[in-house]
């Protein structure tokens, strides 16, 4: 039995399943970060007072982040680009830096946070700290999920592309979609926590 | 004739699906019809658990502070003490009864049993979109329900802050309400994955010719639901979120400054809100009353079109009702919390959405209504069902204007009167409904009938006990008797009058009870001896009926379906049948 539309798109939608399905995902994921920063929002409104984020964190050390990660994607882009040029070896290549950078992000996002923490700072001291652990924590293991699936497809899941070369570029666009989903929440985080 | 499969075929079809191993054919199944039963199976055991917490209640509430008769002694020496039940243990049975029959009860058996069953076969398709996400949204299901049972063994007990688990309450609260919350995103992360593998399977996997306006209104409904799912759900996770972090890191996101526990201040660091908790659940909560109740007007509707023998009345105006609804129902959230001093002009705001939103489920109720005239009407078990679904609904949709209306809701609020307003709903409306589905696809997936006088005997009591313990909760609500009260109201000058409706309704529940039992004789007898029937016993129009076998083997189709018609050409002028399935091509 044959699911329909797993490579080839459907006329009407000129979409494959997998692509439609990551845009309601990720539909999904921006009610959850939606509510996330609406609370964020709330809470800041109805404080008496709130800290400069630049007062508190590391500017520089997210700027590098933000770098790192914007990247990333570019990288992921080349990873899709090298696999519709149908050169494998390339896709390998940007794909495993992609997951690289990806490393690299989150080790700075730990030593952030192990900076706080050895200040004593952690997610109770107040309802900013709350804020920043929650969010960047949520979001970096986002990125870690990202991390995992783009290590499948750098790794056992390649096998495909010797089979389904067509099926295969698709999941690396579907993963792909998310990786850039992924970098944009970053890049309203960014501003959000670390310069307002 | 095409679309008549003889039984050769059908055991051909079995015989494929016999390749697979046990496990793989039905534990960690890939079939849309298995993960269907499966949630058919877990769903219905549920509801019977959800049931029983809330007998064990009436109990309490029609005779308090006596001796619980048969289980007393195995309810636990923390919980009921010689039998009698403790307050912090009726808390737990009235959390746990609404989470399990909200989030592990109705809407897996609506969506979960009948979307993954009947949707794809409506639509022509061999299975779900993602087959492997359809079977880890079942046991993601299966884990959050285990988690919800054990908690009920952690040291504290089951959750005990009411289903909607306000704060700062349930931030101080026992570790079963940490349990409650990781069972929660278990069950979010279950309706996300099923309901993006509903939309998609909708949009992409249609069989040829089946054009949106051709789709039956059960797939309509099950679209919007899904909808409704994928949007309103992540919020109660991002709330689920902040909520752990206030039980395991200490933070204070729904805690206020200055918070007093048992004489003590409570040392956190403060500045949260508890109204942000309102906020993000009921804007999951609000669309999700219309997940409980959109799949059961699919299921009705179906069955009214197939037993009138007619078209349903006003189809499109139907679904623009529907889609409408989904819409709003993002809209009206905060007339929960008209309450809270969140200020009179959101409340007229919210106010105003809430009779807006009236509308189009009125329009859905009404063009069910008329489409009962003039129709030759085929008094089966599940027209019953379906035909009894719209008054009590109708109870339902109408005693809520008065809760959506701020000035009257500041008497009503937190009253019986709005646990009888959204039982109505849900109860008599949506479970009839669902009822009336398992009795309307039962050949489907067996091939066999379920006895109708056992069906008769079932739907009777079941409608006059529902009635019974629900229309008593509106005069109890009327005279101002709180929704929350251990002892049924006993304390309290003003219940005084009321008092005796609450051993009636208790009554009306342990009957409602025994009312079940032909239901579960006829299920399981049925499966094994119901009488076989041909694969259109009901002579529907729908694809379900018209091009699949009963039980539909692996894959669904003998042949690829195409649709040349719309839903329900029932009674045709000049055809010779009375009925014209959606796959029968025009003559020429």
């Amino acid at each position: 039995m044959q699911i329909p539309h797993t490579t080839t798109a459907r006329p009407e939608t000129g979409l494959v399943n997998a692509k439609l399905g990551i845009w309601l995902f990720l539909a999904s994921e921006v009610m959850l970060f939606g509510a996330l920063f609406s609370s964020y929002i709330l809470l800041r409104v109805g404080a008496p007072v709130w800290p400069h984020g630049a007062e508190h964190l590391n500017v520089p050390l997210a700027t590098l982040n933000t770098i790192v990660l914007i990247t990333s994607s570019v990288t992921m882009v080349m990873s899709w680009a090298s696999l519709m040029m149908k050169n494998f070896d390339r896709y390998k290549l940007f794909m495993g830096l992609t997951i690289l950078l990806g490393l690299v992000f989150l080790f700075v996002k730990g030593f952030e946070y192990g900076g706080k923490f050895s200040h004593g700072l952690f997610p109770r001291e107040s309802t900013f700290f709350a804020i920043y652990f929650t969010l960047t924590g949520l979001h970096g293991l986002h990125v870690l999920g990202g991390i995992i699936v783009n290590s499948y497809f750098w790794g056992s899941g390649s096998k495909m592309w010797k089979t389904e070369p067509e099926r295969f570029t698709n999941r690396v666009e579907v993963a792909g979609l998310y990786w850039h989903f992924v970098d944009l929440i970053w890049i309203f985080l960014f501003p959000t926590i670390y310069l307002l | 004739m095409e679309h008549v499969v003889t039984s050769e075929h059908a055991a051909h079809g079995i015989a494929h699906t016999e390749e697979l191993s046990f496990w793989r054919k039905y534990v960690f199944a890939l079939d849309h019809k298995v993960i269907g039963i499966q949630y058919l199976f877990t769903s219905l055991i549920f509801l019977l658990f959800g049931f029983t917490l809330m007998m064990i209640m009436r109990w309490q509430l029609a005779y308090p502070l006596e001796q619980v008769p048969i289980i007393g002694k195995l309810l636990g020496e923390a919980n009921a003490p010689e039998g009698i039940m403790v307050p912090e243990f009726y808390n737990q049975l009235g959390a746990m009864h609404g989470t399990i029959m909200v989030f592990l009860g109705i809407v897996p058996l609506a969506v979960g049993a009948f979307g993954n069953f009947v949707l794809p076969l409506q639509i022509g398709a061999p299975d779900m979109a993602f087959p492997k996400l359809n079977m880890m949204s079942y046991w993601s299901y299966f884990l959050g329900g285990v988690t919800m049972l054990s908690s009920f063994f952690v040291p504290g007990g089951a959750a005990n802050s009411g289903w909607t688990s306000y704060p700062p309450l349930s931030d101080i609260a026992t570790f079963g309400q940490t349990m409650w919350l990781f069972g929660m995103v278990f069950l979010i992360t279950s309706s996300l994955l099923g309901s993006i593998n509903f939309i998609v399977t909708t949009i992409q996997l249609r069989a040829k010719g089946l054009t949106f306006m051709r789709l039956p209104f059960f797939v309509w409904a099950q679209l919007v639901t899904s909808f409704l799912l994928l949007l309103a759900f992540p919020p109660l996770e991002g709330a689920a979120v902040l909520q752990l972090m206030d039980r395991l890191a200490g933070t204070s996101f729904f805690l206020p400054s200055g918070l007093v526990v048992a004489g003590q201040p409570l040392s956190v660091s403060g500045g949260g809100s508890p109204l942000l908790w309102q906020h993000l659940f009921w804007f999951l909560a609000h669309p999700e009353v219309y997940v409980l109740i959109l799949p059961a007007m699919g299921i009705v509707a179906e069955i009214i079109a197939n037993n009138t023998r007619k078209p349903l009345w006003g189809y499109k105006s139907m679904v623009y009702a529907l889609i409408f609804l989904g819409f709003m129902s993002f809209l009206v959230w905060a007339h929960h919390m008209f309450m809270t001093g969140m200020g009179t002009v959101i409340s007229t705001f919210f106010q105003a959405t809430t009779m807006i939103i009236s509308i189009p489920s009125v329009v859905i109720l009404s063009a069910l209504l008329v489409s009962l005239w003039g129709g030759s009407i085929r008094f089966t078990t599940p027209m019953l069902f379906a035909l009894a679904f719209l008054p009590m609904f109708g109870i339902g949709g109408l005693t809520g204007l008065p809760l959506g209306l701020a000035p009257t809701d500041i008497h009503l609020h937190d009253t019986y009167y709005v646990i009888g307003h959204f039982h109505y709903v849900v109860a008599p409306g949506t479970i009839l409904a669902l009822f009336a589905g398992i009795y309307y696809w039962f050949p489907k997936v067996t091939g066999r009938r379920m006895n109708d006088v056992l069906g008769k005997i079932h739907f009777w009591g079941t409608l006059v006990c529902m009635n019974l313990i629900f229309m008593p909760m509106f005069i109890q609500g009327l005279a101002g008797v709180s929704r929350r009260l251990y002892d049924g109201g006993q304390q309290y000058a003003h219940a005084q009058g009321v008092l005796h409706w609450n051993v009636v309704m208790s009554m009306a529940a342990w009957a409602l009870f025994l009312f079940q039992i032909p239901f579960i004789i006829n299920f399981f007898m049925s499966i094994r001896k119901g009488k076989r029937v041909s694969e259109n016993p009901w002579q529907a129009t729908t694809l379900e009926w018209a091009a699949a076998p009963s039980p539909p083997p692996h894959g669904n189709f003998l042949t690829t379906p195409e649709v040349y018609r719309g839903p329900y050409e029932y009674s045709v002028p000049g055809h010779e049948k009375d009925f014209t399935p959606q796959n029968e091509p025009d003559k020429v």
